[in-house]
């Protein structure tokens, strides 16, 4: 389940192994915010459909099983950061926040609309539990970086999680970060990459060869953890792996499937910044019908999650 | 002269004492580290020229290398004031904020931190380095920012005020400093608050307002003087706060002058001259000169060299207030 990245074993295999009935519960939360996805998608008729759905997974374990936070209170001094560089796919992140507490789930339905709190790439100020603006990709990690730095200099222990798609790894100022934290030993930070392949205009093997990616954070002085993005109980023993490395920054690559729940948006580049309902793409159901078939497919998922659990 | 400007009393003198702003800068920020344990410095590799040495001694804790890379440089000081720091970015002008304008934007000023971004060598003076390394544009690419605080300081003594103050505004703010040795003609005396432009000279029936910021101030007190002798009465301002704009200064010495002739070591277009334009325009219109450089990159040269052919000596300043006042129809 963890793919270990050639460092001593022993320091990530304290796996917790979530309970049957645990895991259960973070599928269906995770089928929820994936519905969310879909029907805010379509009622703001743009925005990202691929990288939402595939991190949908990964922000489910991040907020119901990992991160200390306090939805009631957002400005909590204690709580742990949560660094969104990739801020195209901002609905997961809506999404989960909401379903966590931190503002109603209602109010999804305003994403990209005039005077809305859910602004087309996340805004720090206006909606709760978004701690920076981010859309520009890039520039995240050394934003988590300066918060891992100045929360060390003043002793305090809340842990930052950056989260990052491979995309943005073309993006020097992605490159000076993952020196600059190498450098400083910014143990207190995670940082987790959508490993999805895609960007907007293909793949990213073909756009801008990444690999091998394990060894670039390994020679810049990084711990490097490889994991199946889908697989909860990865996630969570992942994140906790991390807090284990003492003088070394980790980045968790998480392979995720793009689309990922939605049959005919899986693994394909075209689903990267479209939402449903807005084209006909070959191969695929109709425009009119894509949230449809895309939210029946959801559904009928939630309903086998319930029942092979029963 | 405004009695109340309590500049320097050699300002007029040959051997008037001569310090980069950088200097005053780097006074400043041990000063604001005192006052405050959340100050932190960050440098891309420039400690010493851009004067931030100091804190680094004093506070090594509190001092981060960056390495060359200024939009690390910004966005990791983005991130340390999120968590409460106050952080000082120091870098050349023409790399931060110049290379390193977006992430300011997005992270910095669209974010509301209040990261301060210190831009040394700015302007034509930087001399022999050449035009790569001259920002002339810098106050252009901040002053268009929401939220963002912009100042270029007079002399040293100002940097050093201006330091204390931006640590304590609570906004993101960038401050142009400059290589050269530049005149001191303020003291600890003279007024400082970010905002408010102060008169430096006043004649008794000024017939133009010659507004001016960073070392044009010190030349437009020498044109002030020049003109004096031909008793052609004039006002010179002090705007070391390009944003926000003292508005209620320029619109009060439109009306009062009747004309007005702007200085800067920057583009004319977008700087001080365009700002001062924006406020007249809309205000109180009249007769404007605006003295900069014209649309071009520099090159190398010592400073003063650089200064005549790009137009920005004492003689150019005179030549703009007889413009304005043959447009206002005073000649």
């Amino acid at each position: 389940m963890i793919m270990d990245s050639g460092l001593p074993k022993e320091i990530i295999l304290f796996n917790m192994s979530l309970s049957a009935q645990e895991n259960k519960k973070l599928e269906l939360q995770a089928d929820t915010i994936r519905q969310d996805i879909i029907k805010m998608l379509v009622a703001a008729g743009s925005g990202h459909s691929a990288g939402p759905l595939g991190m949908a997974d990964v922000f489910t374990a991040l907020y119901f099983k990992v991160l200390e936070h306090d939805p009631k209170k957002p400005d909590w001094e204690g709580r742990d950061r949560l660094v969104l560089s990739n801020g195209h796919i901002c609905p997961v992140w809506y999404a989960t926040l909401a379903e966590a507490g931190y503002f109603p789930v209602t109010e999804l339905n305003t994403l990209r609309k005039f005077e809305t709190r859910l602004q087309g790439h996340p805004h720090r100020g206006t909606l709760p539990g978004i701690e920076t603006t981010s859309g520009p990709l890039g520039s995240g990690l050394s934003q988590a970086a300066g918060m891992a730095l100045a929360l060390r200099m003043d002793g305090k222990k809340n842990w930052v999680y950056c989260l990052t798609s491979d995309g943005e790894h073309d993006a020097g100022n992605t490159w000076e970060a993952v020196l600059f934290a190498g450098k400083n030993k910014l143990a207190n930070l995670t940082v987790i990459i959508d490993r999805n392949n895609i960007q907007i205009d293909g793949n990213t093997e073909d756009i801008m060869p990444l690999e091998p990616i394990k060894d670039k954070y390994e020679a810049f002085g990084w711990y490097v953890l490889e994991i199946d993005g889908h697989n909860f109980e990865a996630i969570i023993d992942a994140c906790n792996g991390a807090k284990a490395i003492q003088n070394k920054p980790v980045v968790i690559i998480a392979h995720t499937i793009p689309g990922k729940g939605v049959d005919f948006m899986e693994n394909d580049f075209r689903w990267h910044g479209s939402p449903p309902g807005s084209q006909d793409i070959p191969g695929d159901p109709a425009k009119e019908e894509q949230a449809k078939v895309a939210l029946k497919e959801l559904r009928t998922l939630q309903g086998k999650i319930r029942s092979e659990h029963e | 002269m405004s009695r109340a400007a309590h500049l320097n009393p050699k300002v007029f003198d040959g051997d008037v004492e001569q310090v980069p702003s950088r200097n005053g800068y780097g006074e400043g920020l041990v000063i604001a580290g005192e006052e405050n344990k959340d100050v932190v410095a960050l440098c891309a590799d420039l400690t010493e020229s851009t004067r931030t040495q100091a804190f680094k001694d004093k506070f090594p804790e509190r001092f981060v290398e960056m390495g060359v890379a200024e939009q690390n440089l910004v966005t990791v000081a983005s991130g340390m004031a999120a968590v409460g720091k106050i952080p000082f970015t120091t870098s050349y002008a023409m790399f931060s904020p110049g290379r390193s304008w977006e992430q300011i934007r997005t992270t910095i000023c669209y974010n509301d931190q209040p990261v301060k971004i210190i831009g040394s060598h700015a302007g034509i003076s930087v001399g022999p380095d050449g035009a790569t390394h001259q920002a002339l544009e810098d106050m252009a690419i901040t002053r268009v920012l929401p939220n963002m605080v912009v100042i270029c300081p007079a002399d040293a003594i100002e940097a050093k005020k201006a330091t204390i103050a931006m640590a304590k505004n609570g906004k993101p703010t960038y401050m142009r400093l400059s290589r050269e040795k530049v005149p001191v003609i303020t003291t600890e005396e003279s007024p400082f608050e970010i905002g408010k432009a102060e008169i430096v000279w006043e004649s008794e029936k000024p017939k133009v307002a010659i507004i001016a910021c960073g070392q044009m101030v010190y030349r437009a007190l020498q044109a002030a003087k020049r003109l004096k002798e031909h008793n052609i009465g004039v006002r010179v301002i002090n705007c070391h706060t390009i944003k926000p704009i003292d508005r209620d200064m320029i619109l009060k010495s439109a009306e009062y002058c009747g004309a007005i002739v702007t200085v800067e070591e920057h583009q004319v277009n977008g700087g001080l001259g365009s700002a001062v334009a924006e406020v007249i325009s809309q205000g109180f219109p009249v007769p404007l000169k605006i003295i900069g450089i014209e649309d071009h990159f520099g090159e190398s040269g010592e400073p003063d060299e650089l200064l005549k052919k790009f137009g920005l000596t004492v003689e150019d300043i005179i030549k703009g207030v007889t413009q304005v006042l043959r447009m206002k129809g005073n000649i």
